[in-house]
């Protein structure tokens, strides 16, 4: 069995994220970088299967700049055995639709019997590239896991969907996405992040693909316009005297917000 | 044959497991009707034709699909709508099933494809999406370069209504299967709203608790106020790793985004995280035990002081008011 799990490199939600309002991009110089939690979460259901079923490959792949590269590492220090990260200054403002043709040729270069991604990134919340990688590599799709059981030919769950839980099930070779119902992931140890030192990291171009990364191949999403939001202000804010209850209360009348 | 206005926006709407238009449908509808003219796309019973019509849509076509395969016969059948009425753009709901049959549809076809948008817009060269990104933080407008735009929209964004489409024409689509792979759905479980307070996406008014609750049973005095708010409840991530309520009810950048009237946040902090999908909402209130607390920072009206006394004593206010 070889398991690819998608991974992605995000601004950490506990701090401040920034959009350039010149390019439009991710200022990846403010705030911590971190390895998404629902992309770990989804590498540990990997990891599991992979500790009671020897023999199982489990590599990451990401598309990412150069400076992502120690963020996908600690997939390996997690105990993936393998990493493909698509590095190309090309890819610089890529759409959902170049970033799953990317993902795609990645996924079949590494070759898998499942491929598996967390459900939303914390950055995007676009939720559909598990879903486009599987049209793009001719497979099912099982998105939305809640609980994932993996055979040796078929990888069944529990999809939370819209108001309906479901039970699907799909044949390997398969997409899946999980949710964050799933169990958190393990700690990279000691020895885990020195074997990962050891272990195959690729970097490879749009080319060694063979992806036309070129905006005028077909259609794109682009950003036409972009803004910032004014901060919110601090408003009123009284200590407790033993009438706050009441203020509140006059506040929420006075605003017809009751 | 129907003949489909220049200026068409094809809409997917979602149907229920139990066969009902989804409640997406009038915003999707809403918004079509705002940059064009709205063709509604049913997999599902013909009878749902005259609902769409009720919400605006000029014209329906509705295909029939083998519901035990997942998400692609609905790609197949959005396929050969598009081929029929060549639309300007594609709206489908930002749900579960949505974002898959997008997404499948966007990758397979080469269109250009935008998600989350929480409103569209029509300029001299075409349709526009509205995206609200970082929680929030940013407002950024995306387009096509060319071709038909797909686009996903958040449920309960637009508030824009169309106006009712009496008598809709209507039409049978004829769908070709792709053959494309597909899961198999072995059963489905609809779970069914039994609360008779609102949903918490979409809800104008919302009480979320906090790790400030201190355990699962003090949870319910979020319960009473949002009762007596006739608000929908939310919780913090902590309230939510800590067990006090499902992971369902978590307001914040990895949970339910809202956007109320009004907010009120028990005993939460205000991580970041939290802030993040809530801080859009027009007015703010807190009440927390640490003066330091970062949503007091975004708080149009903050409270310093244990919840347990200023909240009976706002529930017991609100009360005398209303007698």
């Amino acid at each position: 069995m070889k398991i690819v799990v998608l991974v992605k490199e995000v601004p950490d939600t506990y701090g401040d994220r920034v959009l350039n309002l010149e390019t439009g991009l991710a200022d990846r110089a403010v705030g911590d970088r971190v390895l998404d939690e629902i992309g770990e979460r989804a590498l540990e259901v990997a990891l599991s299967y992979a500790d009671a079923h020897p023999g199982t490959e489990v590599a990451v792949v990401s598309m990412a700049s150069d400076a992502a590269a120690a963020t996908v590492r600690k997939g390996l220090a997690m105990g993936a055995g393998s990493a493909l990260q698509v590095v190309d200054e090309a890819l610089a403002g890529a759409d959902l639709g170049l970033t799953a043709e990317v993902l795609a040729a990645a996924v079949k270069r590494v070759g898998f019997d499942l491929v598996i991604a967390g459900n939303q990134s914390t950055d995007g919340s676009g939720g559909v590239m598990a879903a486009m990688v599987a049209e793009l590599l001719g497979v099912p799709h099982a998105t939305a896991l809640s609980t994932v059981e993996i055979g040796d030919d078929t990888v069944t769950g529990t999809r939370t969907s819209d108001g309906a839980n479901m039970q699907v099930s799909a044949p390997l070779p398969a997409v899946i996405s999980i949710t964050e119902a799933l169990p958190d992931a393990r700690f990279p140890n000691f020895k885990g992040i020195m074997a990962a030192k050891k272990k195959p990291f690729e970097t490879v171009t749009v080319a060694d693909l063979g992806v036309d990364a070129d905006p005028g191949a077909r259609p794109w999403s682009i950003m036409t316009a972009i803004a910032a939001k004014p901060a919110r202000a601090a408003g009123t804010k009284i200590v407790d005297e033993g009438d706050a209850g009441a203020q509140l209360a006059e506040f929420l009348i006075q605003n017809r917000l009751v | 044959m129907t003949d489909f206005a220049a200026d068409s926006i094809l809409v997917l709407l979602d149907v229920t497991p139990s066969g009902a238009l989804a409640s997406s449908s009038a915003g999707l509808l809403g918004a079509a009707a705002s940059i064009g003219t709205p063709v509604a796309l049913i997999v599902g019973d013909e009878k749902l034709a005259a609902e769409a019509g009720a919400l605006g849509a000029a014209s329906v076509l509705v295909a029939s699909a083998d519901a035990a395969s997942l998400g692609v016969p609905v790609v197949d059948a959005l396929q050969a709508a598009v081929a029929r009425v060549q639309p300007d753009a594609v709206l489908v709901s930002h749900s579960v099933e949505g974002r898959d049959v997008a997404g499948r549809f966007a990758a397979r076809t080469r269109s250009a494809l935008a998600v989350d948008a929480v409103g569209v817009a029509r300029d001299d060269e075409g349709v526009l999406a509205q995206h609200s990104v970082y929680g929030g933080a940013y407002t950024v407008t995306s387009a096509p370069t060319y071709g038909t735009f797909v686009v996903t929209v958040r449920q309960g964004a637009v508030d824009a209504r169309a106006e009712a489409v009496s008598d809709p024409s209507v039409s049978t689509l004829e769908v070709t299967a792709s053959g494309a792979p597909a899961a198999s759905v072995l059963s489905v479980d609809e779970v069914v709203q039994t609360s008779t307070r609102p949903e918490l996406r979409g809800a104008a008014k919302v009480v979320s608790g906090g790790r400030g609750l201190g355990s699962g049973e003090k949870f319910a005095l979020v319960e009473q106020l949002a009762d007596a708010l006739g608000a929908a409840i939310g919780a913090s991530r902590a309230a939510v790793d800590a067990g006090y309520v499902p992971s369902s009810y978590q307001v914040g950048q990895t949970g339910v985004s809202v956007s109320p009237q009004l907010y009120v946040a028990l005993g939460i902090s205000g991580a970041i995280q939290h802030k993040a999908g809530m801080q859009t909402a027009k007015t703010i209130v807190a009440i927390n035990k640490d003066a330091d607390a970062p949503i007091f920072d975004i708080a149009d009206f903050g409270v310093v002081g244990d919840l347990f006394t200023v909240v009976p004593q706002l529930i017991e206010a609100l009360a005398a008011k209303k007698a």
